[in-house]
């Protein structure tokens, strides 16, 4: 069937686009801060001492942290998608998630609470970490200039049943206490007091998504195919580096403070690309917008669920994205040379 | 007259192995249609993409009107040469529109996207291959010759000085092929387009190409006008084949091998 509709310039659709998932996000922001173990409205946060603190201390942190990861994981998606040129490529499917989990772990079983200028050491270890699996994976999966889609999955399978046995063994011989915690971290998990880790984390996810957006047309034009990008001016090579580093970083902060959590970054892209086209100017800030307000949304359905049972919302994350993931490959037909 | 493109004794290999490219010299001349032959293997896709840029020469150097194109920012060189691969394989479904839009992208600024200026001129270039009518359509939709048209016309949209196409016909039918060749000739008359194109496809050569480069084994066998270059002796000497007829029907070369 043959079109004759005449499409609608991504210049003038992505400020619409946009404004929508503000909204959305903006939304499910209030529903969030107001839903939990008890319901908090306005007047609660000036008259009842005990509702403020559960806001500002547990409430409002928590969303934003949500919002935090939920965002960095579904920027980081649909960037790695781009730059692979293929539509399961994830943090969590590369193994790049996998990586940074035995980082944290050895920093988690090795006790190294302390930080490098002002720096969680566990950060650092879950970036070598994430990095080092990134680096292995495009190794892997690269034959000259072609990428070949079933060598960067099978390596990302193998280097994520690396990592989990890395980090098994690492349970296996650290203390007790600290198994347990590396259980309770693996698990993923957005529990937090107060603003601290919130703000640590902002100094280094707002740099990096800004520079991830700012490559946006780049990975547009990578996503059409590496020659073709080359030889429309993209520095291909510089591209990839900073891709490397700065996904590397900011999985390795979102896994070192929230645990891995899984198929935010496959998923959200995907729900950006079904509504609102593939143009990766528009799929990238998108999926930030619509990866917090997504997070947020699991964490609501984790808190509220089985109330007053808390589930872990990396389950629950899984939990929808497994099927999510499923449904993908089953239609994989629509993506060409998979 | 100073050659728009101009390979100086360039050799290359990929990684440790053998060199494909095997110290090229030749010169392509502004606002002419030239074909790049050669058997399969011969290092003519690695020759095209040297001239793209896309891989940097061993040794020896490439110049782009008399510039070395190492040293030609990329952006500007974007703008002056426009690369069609041999296989466009497309993952996502982005439109036909999308893609030939990406043909401006050398003359958008980073933070901008494209107006409606380059929407007409991308739907110009459409036109042009006669795929005006896929505009809307998904690219991972399309036939390969469709999508031959598409990349052809994304190619044309960057409104380069020189195009560099590898076996754009490849997977054309009959009145395509003849009318992708019409197209070019036509840019060349009218806009002093230049064109450098790889090619199995002998038959298109003769009578709207000028100039022919024949390769064989990563080497310059022999250069000249289609009616020099597709003779008996020649392209048996090029395809090591010594079946090879080439017969003057017409005002063009038929060709076959027996």
């Amino acid at each position: 069937m043959e079109s004759t509709a005449k499409p609608v310039l991504a210049g003038v659709r992505i400020w619409r686009i946009l404004l929508i998932l503000t909204i959305l996000l903006a939304v499910l922001m209030v529903l969030g801060l107001g839903i939990g173990s008890r319901t908090i409205d306005l007047s609660q946060l000036r008259s009842d001492p005990v509702a403020r603190i559960v806001f500002f201390r547990l409430r409002l942190p928590r969303v934003l942290m949500a919002a935090l990861i939920g965002s960095s994981l579904a920027l980081v998606g649909a960037a790695l998608q781009a730059l692979f040129r293929n539509p399961l490529a994830d943090p969590a499917t590369l193994g790049v998630s996998g990586g940074g989990a035995v980082g944290a772990s050895i920093a988690i079983a090795l006790g190294w609470g302390e930080r490098v200028s002002g720096v969680p050491l566990v950060f650092v270890t879950a970036f070598c970490g994430a990095l080092a699996a990134f680096l292995l994976v495009h190794r892997i999966s690269r034959a000259g200039p072609l990428l070949l889609p079933g060598a960067l999955l099978l390596g990302g399978v193998v280097v994520n049943l690396i990592a989990s046995a890395a980090v098994l063994t690492i349970q296996y011989v650290t203390d007790p206490t600290r198994a347990i915690q590396i259980l309770r971290w693996m698990i993923g998990s957005l529990d937090v007091v107060g603003f601290d880790i919130v703000w640590r984390m902002l100094i280094f996810l707002v740099p990096s998504w800004l520079v991830l957006l700012a490559f946006s047309r780049d990975l547009h034009l990578l996503a059409m195919g590496e020659d073709t990008a080359a030889s429309l001016g993209v520095n291909v090579k510089r591209c990839e580096i900073v891709i490397h580093l700065v996904c590397s970083l900011l999985v390795a902060v979102t896994v070192a403070v929230g645990g891995a959590i899984a198929f935010v970054g496959l998923i959200v892209p995907h729900m950006v690309r079904l509504i609102f086209g593939e143009d990766l100017r528009i799929v990238l800030p998108g999926s930030l917008l619509l990866g917090a307000a997504f997070l947020i949304a699991a964490d609501m359905v984790a808190r509220t669920a089985l109330s007053p049972l808390e589930l872990p919302v990396g389950a629950v994350t899984a939990l929808l994205g497994g099927p999510v993931f499923l449904w993908l490959l089953h239609r994989r037909q629509r993506y060409s040379a998979l | 007259m100073t050659p728009i493109l101009e390979a100086q004794n360039v050799e290359f290999a990929y990684s440790a192995g053998a060199p494909v490219v095997r110290g090229v010299s030749l010169r392509v001349n502004p606002g002419k249609l030239c074909a790049l032959i050669g058997a399969n293997g011969c290092g003519k896709s690695t020759l095209i993409r040297l001239f793209a840029g896309l891989l940097a020469p061993a040794k020896g150097e490439i110049l782009f009107g008399g510039a070395r194109l190492r040293s030609i920012p990329r952006r500007e060189a974007a703008r002056q040469i426009a690369y069609v691969p041999q296989a466009i394989a497309m993952v996502f479904p982005f439109t036909v529109l999308e893609v030939v839009l990406t043909g401006r992208s050398p003359y958008t600024a980073r933070f901008r996207f494209e107006d409606e200026s380059d929407r007409e001129r991308a739907m110009g270039a459409l036109a042009r291959v006669d795929a005006a009518h896929l505009a809307a359509r998904r690219v991972t939709e399309l036939s390969g010759g469709e999508r031959q048209m598409v990349a052809v016309a994304r190619a044309l949209a960057q409104q380069p000085q020189c195009v560099l196409l590898d076996e754009p016909s490849a997977a054309l039918d009959l009145k395509h092929r003849a009318a992708l060749v019409r197209t070019l000739a036509t840019l060349r008359d009218s806009q002093g387009l230049t064109a450098f194109v790889v090619t199995h496809d002998l038959h298109l050569i003769d009578p709207l190409f000028d100039y022919v480069f024949a390769l064989r084994c990563g080497a310059l066998e022999a250069e000249g006008p289609p009616t020099e270059i597709l003779t008996d002796r020649v392209l048996a000497r090029v395809y090591d084949d010594p079946h090879v007829r080439a017969r003057r029907v017409e005002g063009r070369t038929l060709i076959w091998s027996n």
